[in-house]
């Protein structure tokens, strides 16, 4: 079974449909495509957010986010992985990231695209600093997201 | 050795790569931290809660253990926040 893995970090938006398809046209091997977008949100626990900019360690994050590619791809039956994540400076309702997994069925689908954010967001180097009314401010990490994590770690 | 910040470590130390040579006693990633530390306060400003930094080394995630010897950029930044 091939499974291509595409991962790109970029500025620009990008389109989920043209993503979906460039994972799906000319081949009749698959079964279930998962989409997860991930949206900068003006709500957050505190104050409105007016806008949020990323920041990465480019050429640890592309390795990083490959790592856990090739893991899903060892431990489901993947047809093909997209990931993009978005830098720079990003606005509330604006995309932040995508991952697109596809497969012969929907469970291993769901359940790769689930393990990628999971591991997005505690092991990629990325870091979202936040412009609001009351200043400007380094997110903090959630334990939660910790948490979400470890649930995928072989025991 | 390069040396890479991100994030507000980046904004403390006020750089954002820069190469240094520290002694050869200093051997392991925790001990790095100790002797920029006391390079100057904005070194220790950034490095004041040790444990909450995290580090790489080659651009792999590394514990605070891990030997730096033969390494060729170590990174220095905050848990991660991005997805």
């Amino acid at each position: 079974m091939t499974c291509p893995v595409t991962i790109r970090i970029q500025e620009d938006d990008f389109d989920i449909a043209r993503e979906i398809s460039v994972l799906t046209s000319s081949r009749t091997d698959i079964g279930a495509v998962v989409t997860f977008s991930g949206i900068c949100r003006a709500d957050d626990d505190s104050a409105k957010v007016a806008a949020l900019t990323l920041e990465h360690y480019p050429g640890m994050a592309e390795e990083e986010i490959r790592r856990h590619a090739d893991e899903a791809v060892s431990r489901w039956p993947l047809n093909g992985i997209t990931v993009i994540h978005r830098v720079g400076r990003l606005m509330p309702g604006q995309n932040i990231v995508l991952v697109v997994t596809a497969s012969q069925h929907r469970q291993a689908a769901f359940q790769a695209a689930e393990f990628l954010m999971d591991y997005l967001k505690t092991s990629a180097p990325f870091w979202k600093k936040e412009e609001s009314a009351t200043g400007t401010g380094w997110v903090e990490a959630h334990a939660r997201d910790d948490e979400a994590a470890t649930r995928w770690t072989k025991s | 050795m390069k040396v890479k910040y991100f994030a507000w470590v980046r904004e403390r130390v006020g750089k954002a790569e820069e190469t240094i040579e520290p002694p050869a006693s200093v051997r392991t990633v925790e001990e790095l931290i100790a002797w920029l530390s006391g390079q100057s306060e904005a070194y220790a400003y950034a490095f004041e809660k040790p444990k909450v930094i995290r580090a790489a080394i080659d651009r792999a995630h590394v514990k605070q253990d891990a030997a730096i010897a033969g390494a060729r950029e170590i990174a220095f930044f905050p848990p991660m926040t991005g997805g």
